[in-house]
Protein backbone atom coordinates (compact mmCIF):
# COMPACT_ATOMS: atom_id res chain seq x y z
CA UNK A 1 0.00 0.00 0.00
CA UNK A 2 2.69 2.46 1.05
CA UNK A 3 4.72 1.39 -1.97
CA UNK A 4 1.73 2.07 -4.26
CA UNK A 5 1.29 5.57 -2.84
CA UNK A 6 5.01 6.20 -3.26
CA UNK A 7 4.88 4.94 -6.85
CA UNK A 8 1.98 7.21 -7.79
CA UNK A 9 3.55 10.26 -6.16
CA UNK A 10 6.87 9.63 -7.94
CA UNK A 11 5.21 8.86 -11.26
CA UNK A 12 3.13 12.05 -11.19
CA UNK A 13 6.16 14.13 -10.18
CA UNK A 14 8.26 12.56 -12.94
CA UNK A 15 5.67 13.20 -15.66
CA UNK A 16 4.87 16.71 -14.45
CA UNK A 17 8.57 17.55 -14.36
CA UNK A 18 9.09 16.09 -17.83
CA UNK A 19 6.22 18.20 -19.17
CA UNK A 20 7.71 21.25 -17.47
CA UNK A 21 11.02 20.61 -19.24
CA UNK A 22 9.43 21.00 -22.68
CA UNK A 23 6.88 23.70 -21.85
CA UNK A 24 8.89 26.16 -19.73
CA UNK A 25 10.27 29.16 -21.64
CA UNK A 26 13.03 29.71 -19.09
CA UNK A 27 15.80 27.30 -20.12
CA UNK A 28 17.42 27.31 -16.68
CA UNK A 29 14.18 26.32 -14.97
CA UNK A 30 13.66 23.66 -17.63
CA UNK A 31 17.05 22.17 -16.70
CA UNK A 32 16.06 22.20 -13.03
CA UNK A 33 12.81 20.38 -13.90
CA UNK A 34 14.92 17.82 -15.74
CA UNK A 35 16.86 17.23 -12.50
CA UNK A 36 13.57 16.75 -10.62
CA UNK A 37 12.45 14.26 -13.28
CA UNK A 38 15.73 12.29 -12.92
CA UNK A 39 15.32 12.22 -9.14
CA UNK A 40 11.76 10.90 -9.41
CA UNK A 41 12.94 8.16 -11.78
CA UNK A 42 15.64 7.25 -9.24
CA UNK A 43 12.87 7.00 -6.64
CA UNK A 44 10.97 4.58 -8.88
CA UNK A 45 14.16 2.46 -9.17
CA UNK A 46 14.30 2.33 -5.36
CA UNK A 47 10.70 1.11 -5.20
CA UNK A 48 11.71 -1.67 -7.62
CA UNK A 49 14.55 -2.68 -5.20
CA UNK A 50 17.16 -1.61 -7.76
CA UNK A 51 19.18 0.36 -5.20
CA UNK A 52 22.47 0.31 -7.14
CA UNK A 53 20.74 1.56 -10.28
CA UNK A 54 19.07 4.36 -8.28
CA UNK A 55 22.39 5.58 -6.85
CA UNK A 56 24.03 5.46 -10.28
CA UNK A 57 21.05 7.32 -11.77
CA UNK A 58 21.50 10.15 -9.27
CA UNK A 59 25.29 10.14 -9.57
CA UNK A 60 25.45 10.23 -13.38
CA UNK A 61 22.25 11.97 -14.45
CA UNK A 62 21.82 14.50 -11.62
CA UNK A 63 25.43 14.91 -10.50
CA UNK A 64 27.17 14.92 -13.87
CA UNK A 65 24.91 15.26 -16.91
CA UNK A 66 22.47 17.85 -15.53
CA UNK A 67 25.29 19.92 -14.12
CA UNK A 68 27.02 19.87 -17.51
CA UNK A 69 23.72 20.85 -19.17
CA UNK A 70 23.44 23.81 -16.78
CA UNK A 71 27.04 24.80 -17.50
CA UNK A 72 26.25 24.70 -21.23
CA UNK A 73 23.13 26.82 -20.69
CA UNK A 74 25.29 29.43 -18.97
CA UNK A 75 27.21 29.81 -22.25
CA UNK A 76 24.06 30.59 -24.26
CA UNK A 77 22.13 33.83 -24.59
CA UNK A 78 18.41 34.39 -23.93
CA UNK A 79 18.32 32.01 -20.97
CA UNK A 80 15.05 33.43 -19.65
CA UNK A 81 13.05 33.62 -22.88
CA UNK A 82 14.24 30.51 -24.64
CA UNK A 83 15.11 30.28 -28.31
CA UNK A 84 13.43 33.10 -30.21
CA UNK A 85 14.28 32.11 -33.76
CA UNK A 86 13.20 28.49 -33.80
CA UNK A 87 11.43 27.33 -36.99
CA UNK A 88 11.68 23.61 -36.36
CA UNK A 89 8.37 23.17 -34.52
CA UNK A 90 6.68 21.04 -37.20
CA UNK A 91 9.55 18.57 -37.86
CA UNK A 92 10.15 18.16 -34.13
CA UNK A 93 6.44 17.56 -33.54
CA UNK A 94 6.31 14.89 -36.26
CA UNK A 95 9.41 13.04 -35.04
CA UNK A 96 8.27 13.26 -31.41
CA UNK A 97 4.85 11.80 -32.24
CA UNK A 98 6.52 9.04 -34.29
CA UNK A 99 8.93 8.22 -31.47
CA UNK A 100 6.14 8.22 -28.86
CA UNK A 101 4.02 5.94 -31.05
CA UNK A 102 6.87 3.48 -31.64
CA UNK A 103 7.78 3.26 -27.95
CA UNK A 104 4.15 2.85 -26.85
CA UNK A 105 3.55 0.20 -29.52
CA UNK A 106 6.67 -1.73 -28.45
CA UNK A 107 5.70 -1.52 -24.77
CA UNK A 108 2.15 -2.74 -25.39
CA UNK A 109 3.22 -5.58 -27.74
CA UNK A 110 5.97 -6.95 -25.46
CA UNK A 111 4.86 -9.80 -23.20
CA UNK A 112 6.43 -8.75 -19.88
CA UNK A 113 7.38 -11.75 -17.78
CA UNK A 114 6.38 -11.15 -14.17
CA UNK A 115 8.46 -12.74 -11.38
CA UNK A 116 6.78 -13.27 -8.04
CA UNK A 117 10.09 -13.95 -6.25
CA UNK A 118 11.40 -11.22 -3.93
CA UNK A 119 14.35 -9.41 -5.52
CA UNK A 120 17.92 -10.27 -4.58
CA UNK A 121 19.07 -8.55 -1.40
CA UNK A 122 22.33 -7.07 -2.68
CA UNK A 123 21.99 -6.14 -6.34
CA UNK A 124 25.58 -4.87 -6.57
CA UNK A 125 27.21 -8.32 -6.55
CA UNK A 126 24.69 -9.74 -9.01
CA UNK A 127 25.17 -6.78 -11.36
CA UNK A 128 28.96 -7.00 -11.16
CA UNK A 129 29.08 -10.72 -11.96
CA UNK A 130 26.63 -10.17 -14.83
CA UNK A 131 28.74 -7.35 -16.25
CA UNK A 132 32.29 -8.57 -15.64
CA UNK A 133 31.94 -12.29 -14.85
CA UNK A 134 32.18 -15.28 -17.16
CA UNK A 135 29.59 -15.42 -19.97
CA UNK A 136 28.53 -11.92 -18.92
CA UNK A 137 28.42 -8.70 -20.91
CA UNK A 138 32.14 -7.90 -20.69
CA UNK A 139 32.40 -7.34 -24.45
CA UNK A 140 29.62 -4.73 -24.33
CA UNK A 141 31.31 -2.99 -21.41
CA UNK A 142 34.61 -2.89 -23.28
CA UNK A 143 32.96 -1.54 -26.43
CA UNK A 144 31.26 1.20 -24.39
CA UNK A 145 34.60 2.09 -22.78
CA UNK A 146 36.35 2.35 -26.16
CA UNK A 147 33.47 4.46 -27.48
CA UNK A 148 33.81 6.86 -24.54
CA UNK A 149 37.58 7.03 -24.99
CA UNK A 150 37.15 7.84 -28.70
CA UNK A 151 34.69 10.61 -27.76
CA UNK A 152 37.11 12.11 -25.26
CA UNK A 153 39.98 12.05 -27.77
CA UNK A 154 37.69 13.62 -30.38
CA UNK A 155 36.70 16.41 -27.98
CA UNK A 156 40.34 17.08 -27.10
CA UNK A 157 41.28 17.18 -30.78
CA UNK A 158 38.56 19.75 -31.50
CA UNK A 159 39.44 22.15 -28.66
CA UNK A 160 43.23 21.74 -28.78
CA UNK A 161 45.21 24.90 -29.42
CA UNK A 162 47.21 24.80 -32.61
CA UNK B 1 11.79 -1.67 0.58
CA UNK B 2 15.00 -3.56 0.07
CA UNK B 3 17.16 -0.48 0.18
CA UNK B 4 16.20 0.28 3.76
CA UNK B 5 16.34 -3.26 5.07
CA UNK B 6 19.44 -4.71 6.66
CA UNK B 7 21.13 -8.05 6.50
CA UNK B 8 21.37 -9.12 10.16
CA UNK B 9 23.86 -11.95 9.64
CA UNK B 10 26.72 -10.13 7.96
CA UNK B 11 27.81 -8.12 11.01
CA UNK B 12 25.99 -9.84 13.87
CA UNK B 13 29.17 -9.91 15.93
CA UNK B 14 29.38 -6.11 15.66
CA UNK B 15 25.77 -5.10 16.08
CA UNK B 16 24.83 -3.74 19.48
CA UNK B 17 21.63 -1.98 18.50
CA UNK B 18 19.03 -3.94 16.52
CA UNK B 19 18.41 -2.53 13.02
CA UNK B 20 14.98 -1.15 13.86
CA UNK B 21 15.81 0.20 17.34
CA UNK B 22 13.77 1.33 19.30
CA UNK B 23 10.81 -0.66 18.07
CA UNK B 24 9.36 -0.42 14.60
CA UNK B 25 10.35 1.12 11.28
CA UNK B 26 8.63 4.49 11.68
CA UNK B 27 9.78 5.00 15.27
CA UNK B 28 13.35 4.23 14.17
CA UNK B 29 13.02 6.71 11.34
CA UNK B 30 11.67 9.52 13.55
CA UNK B 31 14.19 8.98 16.35
CA UNK B 32 17.21 8.92 14.05
CA UNK B 33 16.03 11.87 11.96
CA UNK B 34 15.78 13.92 15.15
CA UNK B 35 19.19 12.67 16.32
CA UNK B 36 20.82 13.55 12.98
CA UNK B 37 19.22 17.01 12.86
CA UNK B 38 20.28 17.74 16.44
CA UNK B 39 23.78 16.40 15.77
CA UNK B 40 24.27 18.49 12.64
CA UNK B 41 22.85 21.73 14.08
CA UNK B 42 24.75 21.49 17.38
CA UNK B 43 28.01 20.35 15.81
CA UNK B 44 27.79 23.20 13.30
CA UNK B 45 27.46 25.72 16.16
CA UNK B 46 30.37 24.14 18.03
CA UNK B 47 32.47 23.99 14.84
CA UNK B 48 31.87 27.68 14.12
CA UNK B 49 32.98 28.60 17.63
CA UNK B 50 35.93 26.19 17.49
CA UNK B 51 37.06 27.45 14.10
CA UNK B 52 36.96 31.11 15.13
CA UNK B 53 38.77 30.46 18.41
CA UNK B 54 41.37 28.20 16.79
CA UNK B 55 41.95 30.67 13.95
CA UNK B 56 42.43 33.34 16.60
CA UNK B 57 45.12 31.26 18.29
CA UNK B 58 46.82 30.47 14.97
CA UNK B 59 46.88 34.15 14.02
CA UNK B 60 48.06 35.28 17.50
CA UNK B 61 44.88 37.08 18.46
CA UNK B 62 42.07 36.29 20.88
CA UNK B 63 39.06 35.36 18.77
CA UNK B 64 35.49 35.83 20.05
CA UNK B 65 35.60 35.71 23.88
CA UNK B 66 32.97 38.19 25.09
CA UNK B 67 29.63 36.34 24.93
CA UNK B 68 29.45 33.71 27.65
CA UNK B 69 32.40 31.76 29.10
CA UNK B 70 35.26 31.58 26.50
CA UNK B 71 32.84 33.14 24.00
CA UNK B 72 30.88 29.89 23.88
CA UNK B 73 27.57 31.68 23.29
CA UNK B 74 28.95 33.67 20.33
CA UNK B 75 27.47 31.32 17.64
CA UNK B 76 24.05 31.53 19.30
CA UNK B 77 24.26 35.32 19.30
CA UNK B 78 25.26 35.18 15.63
CA UNK B 79 22.30 32.96 14.78
CA UNK B 80 19.88 35.29 16.60
CA UNK B 81 21.38 38.25 14.73
CA UNK B 82 20.99 36.45 11.39
CA UNK B 83 17.37 35.47 12.06
CA UNK B 84 16.34 39.03 12.86
CA UNK B 85 17.94 40.50 9.71
CA UNK B 86 15.82 41.75 6.85
CA UNK B 87 15.19 39.10 4.22
CA UNK B 88 16.03 40.66 0.85
CA UNK B 89 15.40 39.26 -2.63
CA UNK B 90 17.09 40.83 -5.67
CA UNK B 91 14.50 42.60 -7.85
CA UNK B 92 15.72 41.10 -11.13
CA UNK B 93 16.52 37.67 -9.72
CA UNK B 94 14.60 34.47 -10.25
CA UNK B 95 12.52 34.52 -7.06
CA UNK B 96 11.35 30.88 -6.99
CA UNK B 97 14.85 29.51 -7.65
CA UNK B 98 16.32 32.03 -5.20
CA UNK B 99 13.95 30.76 -2.53
CA UNK B 100 14.56 27.07 -3.28
CA UNK B 101 18.37 27.21 -3.54
CA UNK B 102 19.25 27.08 0.21
CA UNK B 103 16.98 24.05 0.64
CA UNK B 104 18.47 22.22 -2.35
CA UNK B 105 21.94 22.96 -1.00
CA UNK B 106 21.19 21.80 2.56
CA UNK B 107 18.94 18.73 2.23
CA UNK B 108 21.39 16.45 0.29
CA UNK B 109 24.17 17.20 2.79
CA UNK B 110 21.81 16.28 5.62
CA UNK B 111 20.91 13.06 3.82
CA UNK B 112 24.58 11.94 3.88
CA UNK B 113 24.29 11.39 7.63
CA UNK B 114 21.60 8.76 7.11
CA UNK B 115 24.25 6.10 6.41
CA UNK B 116 27.07 7.18 8.76
CA UNK B 117 27.31 4.83 11.78
CA UNK B 118 27.64 6.81 15.04
CA UNK B 119 28.32 3.57 16.87
CA UNK B 120 27.77 -0.09 16.20
CA UNK B 121 24.38 -0.36 14.49
CA UNK B 122 23.38 3.21 15.41
CA UNK B 123 22.50 4.67 12.02
CA UNK B 124 19.33 5.62 10.17
CA UNK B 125 19.69 3.13 7.30
CA UNK B 126 22.42 0.56 6.78
CA UNK B 127 22.28 0.56 2.99
CA UNK B 128 24.30 -2.11 1.25
CA UNK B 129 25.33 0.54 -1.30
CA UNK B 130 26.27 2.95 1.55
CA UNK B 131 29.32 4.74 0.16
CA UNK B 132 27.92 4.89 -3.38
CA UNK B 133 24.81 6.54 -1.92
CA UNK B 134 27.02 9.14 -0.21
CA UNK B 135 28.92 9.91 -3.43
CA UNK B 136 25.68 10.19 -5.40
CA UNK B 137 23.75 12.34 -2.93
CA UNK B 138 26.62 14.73 -2.21
CA UNK B 139 26.86 15.59 -5.90
CA UNK B 140 23.31 16.99 -5.78
CA UNK B 141 24.37 19.77 -3.38
CA UNK B 142 26.24 21.51 -6.21
CA UNK B 143 22.90 22.07 -7.95
CA UNK B 144 21.79 24.14 -4.92
CA UNK B 145 24.92 26.27 -5.08
CA UNK B 146 24.42 26.79 -8.80
CA UNK B 147 20.76 27.75 -8.27
CA UNK B 148 21.82 30.29 -5.63
CA UNK B 149 24.46 31.76 -7.91
CA UNK B 150 22.23 32.05 -10.94
CA UNK B 151 19.04 33.25 -9.23
CA UNK B 152 20.89 36.12 -7.53
CA UNK B 153 21.35 37.86 -10.90
CA UNK B 154 24.81 38.98 -9.83
CA UNK B 155 28.00 38.42 -11.79
CA UNK B 156 30.12 37.67 -8.73
CA UNK B 157 27.72 35.05 -7.43
CA UNK B 158 27.48 33.46 -10.90
CA UNK B 159 31.29 33.28 -11.18
CA UNK B 160 31.43 31.70 -7.73
CA UNK B 161 28.81 29.13 -8.67
CA UNK B 162 30.58 28.29 -11.96
CA UNK B 163 33.81 27.72 -10.04
CA UNK B 164 32.02 25.48 -7.57
CA UNK B 165 30.62 23.27 -10.33
CA UNK B 166 33.96 23.11 -12.17
CA UNK B 167 35.74 22.10 -8.96
CA UNK B 168 33.07 19.57 -8.03
CA UNK B 169 33.26 17.78 -11.38
CA UNK B 170 37.08 17.71 -11.28
CA UNK B 171 37.61 16.61 -7.69
CA UNK B 172 34.82 14.03 -7.65
CA UNK B 173 36.94 11.67 -9.80
CA UNK B 174 40.02 11.41 -7.52
CA UNK B 175 37.71 11.18 -4.47
CA UNK B 176 35.74 8.27 -5.92
CA UNK B 177 38.93 6.51 -7.06
CA UNK B 178 40.41 6.79 -3.56
CA UNK B 179 37.18 5.40 -2.07
CA UNK B 180 37.39 2.44 -4.47
CA UNK B 181 40.69 1.46 -2.81
CA UNK B 182 38.91 1.18 0.56
CA UNK B 183 36.03 -0.72 -1.03
CA UNK B 184 38.48 -3.16 -2.69
CA UNK B 185 40.05 -4.07 0.66
CA UNK B 186 36.72 -4.32 2.48
CA UNK B 187 34.83 -6.10 -0.29
CA UNK B 188 31.64 -4.20 0.55
CA UNK B 189 30.05 -0.80 -0.08
CA UNK B 190 28.28 -0.77 3.29
CA UNK B 191 29.76 1.75 5.74
CA UNK B 192 29.05 -0.58 8.69
CA UNK B 193 31.19 -3.27 7.12
CA UNK B 194 33.90 -0.78 6.17
CA UNK B 195 34.13 0.20 9.86
CA UNK B 196 34.08 -3.49 10.84
CA UNK B 197 36.99 -4.24 8.50
CA UNK B 198 39.16 -1.70 10.34
CA UNK B 199 39.10 -3.48 13.70
CA UNK B 200 42.85 -4.19 13.64
CA UNK B 201 44.34 -1.54 11.36
CA UNK B 202 42.60 1.69 10.33
CA UNK B 203 42.64 2.26 6.59
CA UNK B 204 44.69 5.45 6.96
CA UNK B 205 47.70 3.11 7.39
CA UNK B 206 46.67 0.62 4.70
CA UNK B 207 45.69 3.36 2.24
CA UNK B 208 47.88 6.39 3.09
CA UNK B 209 47.87 7.74 -0.46
CA UNK B 210 44.11 7.14 -0.73
CA UNK B 211 43.58 9.10 2.49
CA UNK B 212 45.72 11.97 1.24
CA UNK B 213 43.76 12.17 -2.02
CA UNK B 214 40.40 11.86 -0.26
CA UNK B 215 41.38 14.54 2.25
CA UNK B 216 42.49 17.05 -0.39
CA UNK B 217 39.47 16.24 -2.54
CA UNK B 218 37.01 16.76 0.29
CA UNK B 219 38.67 20.07 1.15
CA UNK B 220 37.89 21.10 -2.44
CA UNK B 221 34.36 19.67 -2.40
CA UNK B 222 33.44 21.47 0.81
CA UNK B 223 35.11 24.69 -0.44
CA UNK B 224 37.60 25.06 2.38
CA UNK B 225 40.84 27.01 2.13
CA UNK B 226 43.06 26.53 0.05
CA UNK B 227 40.20 25.72 -2.33
CA UNK B 228 37.69 28.38 -1.21
CA UNK B 229 37.63 30.04 -4.64
CA UNK B 230 33.86 29.82 -4.60
CA UNK B 231 33.66 32.65 -2.11
CA UNK B 232 37.15 34.12 -2.51
CA UNK B 233 36.51 37.33 -0.57
CA UNK B 234 39.20 39.38 -2.24
CA UNK B 235 37.97 38.81 -5.81
CA UNK B 236 34.29 37.74 -5.59
CA UNK B 237 33.25 39.64 -2.41
CA UNK B 238 31.36 36.62 -1.06
CA UNK B 239 30.71 34.30 -3.98
CA UNK B 240 27.42 32.58 -4.58
CA UNK B 241 25.68 33.81 -1.40
CA UNK B 242 26.45 37.48 -1.94
CA UNK B 243 22.77 38.46 -2.33
CA UNK B 244 21.48 36.31 0.50
CA UNK B 245 20.55 37.63 3.91
CA UNK B 246 18.68 36.57 7.01
CA UNK B 247 17.37 33.04 7.31
CA UNK B 248 18.29 32.05 3.74
CA UNK B 249 21.91 33.06 4.28
CA UNK B 250 21.89 31.14 7.56
CA UNK B 251 20.70 28.02 5.72
CA UNK B 252 23.44 28.32 3.08
CA UNK B 253 26.04 28.87 5.80
CA UNK B 254 24.67 25.87 7.69
CA UNK B 255 24.83 23.77 4.51
CA UNK B 256 28.50 24.66 4.16
CA UNK B 257 29.32 23.65 7.73
CA UNK B 258 27.15 20.53 7.47
CA UNK B 259 29.24 19.53 4.45
CA UNK B 260 32.43 19.94 6.48
CA UNK B 261 30.91 17.84 9.28
CA UNK B 262 29.86 15.22 6.74
CA UNK B 263 33.35 15.11 5.23
CA UNK B 264 34.96 14.82 8.69
CA UNK B 265 32.53 12.03 9.61
CA UNK B 266 33.21 10.27 6.30
CA UNK B 267 36.98 10.45 6.78
CA UNK B 268 36.47 9.08 10.31
CA UNK B 269 34.36 6.23 8.97
CA UNK B 270 36.39 5.37 5.88
CA UNK B 271 39.96 5.80 7.09
CA UNK B 272 40.17 6.32 10.86
CA UNK B 273 38.29 3.26 12.08
CA UNK B 274 34.92 4.91 12.72
CA UNK B 275 33.53 4.53 16.21
CA UNK B 276 36.12 1.91 17.25
CA UNK B 277 38.64 2.60 19.98
CA UNK B 278 39.75 1.36 23.38
CA UNK B 279 38.29 2.24 26.81
CA UNK B 280 35.94 5.11 25.90
CA UNK B 281 32.39 4.46 24.60
CA UNK B 282 32.09 4.30 20.77
CA UNK B 283 30.13 7.53 20.35
CA UNK B 284 32.84 9.46 22.22
CA UNK B 285 35.53 7.97 19.94
CA UNK B 286 33.47 8.95 16.91
CA UNK B 287 33.16 12.54 18.13
CA UNK B 288 36.87 12.73 19.06
CA UNK B 289 37.90 11.63 15.57
CA UNK B 290 35.44 14.00 13.84
CA UNK B 291 36.70 16.95 15.88
CA UNK B 292 40.33 15.98 15.30
CA UNK B 293 39.79 15.92 11.53
CA UNK B 294 38.00 19.27 11.70
CA UNK B 295 40.80 20.88 13.72
CA UNK B 296 43.26 19.61 11.11
CA UNK B 297 41.14 21.29 8.40
CA UNK B 298 41.19 24.56 10.39
CA UNK B 299 44.97 24.21 10.80
CA UNK B 300 45.33 23.91 7.02
CA UNK B 301 43.05 26.93 6.55
CA UNK B 302 45.28 29.08 8.71
CA UNK B 303 48.48 27.81 7.05
CA UNK B 304 48.05 27.55 3.29
CA UNK B 305 47.03 30.51 1.08
CA UNK B 306 44.26 30.27 -1.51
CA UNK B 307 45.12 28.80 -4.92
CA UNK B 308 44.22 30.31 -8.29
CA UNK B 309 41.44 28.64 -10.28
CA UNK B 310 43.82 27.34 -12.99
CA UNK B 311 46.10 25.92 -10.29
CA UNK B 312 43.14 24.21 -8.63
CA UNK B 313 42.05 22.63 -11.92
CA UNK B 314 45.57 21.56 -12.90
CA UNK B 315 46.13 20.11 -9.43
CA UNK B 316 43.03 17.93 -9.75
CA UNK B 317 43.71 16.62 -13.25
CA UNK B 318 47.51 16.44 -13.36
CA UNK B 319 48.36 15.54 -9.78
CA UNK B 320 45.50 13.91 -7.91
CA UNK B 321 43.96 11.92 -10.78
CA UNK B 322 47.14 10.05 -11.88
CA UNK B 323 48.12 9.35 -8.27
CA UNK B 324 44.61 8.05 -7.53
CA UNK B 325 44.82 5.74 -10.55
CA UNK B 326 48.26 4.44 -9.48
CA UNK B 327 46.97 3.95 -5.92
CA UNK B 328 44.04 1.96 -7.29
CA UNK B 329 46.41 -0.19 -9.37
CA UNK B 330 48.70 -0.90 -6.39
CA UNK B 331 45.75 -1.74 -4.14
CA UNK B 332 44.09 -4.08 -6.62
CA UNK B 333 47.42 -5.86 -7.27
CA UNK B 334 47.81 -6.38 -3.53
CA UNK B 335 44.23 -7.58 -3.12
CA UNK B 336 44.36 -9.98 -6.08
CA UNK B 337 47.89 -11.42 -5.93
CA UNK B 338 48.86 -11.03 -2.30
CA UNK B 339 45.74 -11.49 -0.19
CA UNK B 340 47.41 -13.38 2.69
CA UNK B 341 50.41 -11.07 3.12
CA UNK B 342 51.02 -9.60 6.56
CA UNK B 343 49.06 -6.32 6.84
CA UNK B 344 52.03 -4.53 8.42
CA UNK B 345 54.16 -5.36 5.39
CA UNK B 346 51.44 -3.87 3.17
CA UNK B 347 51.31 -0.81 5.43
CA UNK B 348 55.07 -0.35 5.05
CA UNK B 349 54.97 -0.87 1.28
CA UNK B 350 52.09 1.57 0.80
CA UNK B 351 53.73 4.25 2.97
CA UNK B 352 56.93 3.98 0.94
CA UNK B 353 54.92 4.04 -2.30
CA UNK B 354 53.08 7.18 -1.14
CA UNK B 355 56.27 9.08 -0.25
CA UNK B 356 58.03 8.07 -3.48
CA UNK B 357 55.02 8.85 -5.67
CA UNK B 358 54.20 12.22 -4.13
CA UNK B 359 57.83 13.38 -4.21
CA UNK B 360 58.56 12.17 -7.74
CA UNK B 361 55.25 13.42 -9.16
CA UNK B 362 55.81 16.89 -7.75
CA UNK B 363 59.17 16.94 -9.66
CA UNK B 364 57.55 17.17 -13.07
CA UNK B 365 54.37 18.94 -12.01
CA UNK B 366 54.51 22.54 -13.18
CA UNK B 367 52.03 25.37 -12.71
CA UNK B 368 52.20 28.58 -14.70
CA UNK B 369 55.78 27.96 -15.79
CA UNK B 370 57.05 27.52 -12.26
CA UNK B 371 58.07 24.30 -10.61
CA UNK B 372 56.24 23.43 -7.41
CA UNK B 373 58.43 21.93 -4.71
CA UNK B 374 57.02 19.74 -1.98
Amino acid sequence: MALEIAFWVLAIVAIAAALAVVTLRNVFRAALSLILCFLAVAGIFIILSADFLAAVQILIYVGAISVLIILAIMLTREVERGSLSNKLVVPVLISAVLFFGTVTFAMLKTSWSLVSLPPAEATTVALASKLFGEDGFILTVEIAAILLLATIIGAITIVREK
Amino acid sequence: MAILSTNPNSFSQLAVLPPDWPGNFWLHWVVFTVIILAFVLNTALIFIWLERRALGRFQVRLGPNRVGPFGLLQPIADVLKLLTKEDMIPAKGDKLVFWLAPLVAFVPVLMIFAVIPFQSGALLADLNIGILYVVAISSVAAVGVFMAGWASNNKYSLIGAMRDVAMLISYEIPIVLSIVGVVLITGSLSLTEIVGAQRDIPFILLQPLGFLIFFIGSLAESNRTPFDLVEADSELVAGYHIEYSGMKFATLFLAEYAEVIAMSALMTTLFLGGWQGPLLPPIIWFLIKVFAVFLFIVWIRSTIPRMRIDQVMAFAWKFLLPLALINLLITSLQVVFWPEASPWLIVFLNLVAMVVLVLSWSRFFRLGGERIEV
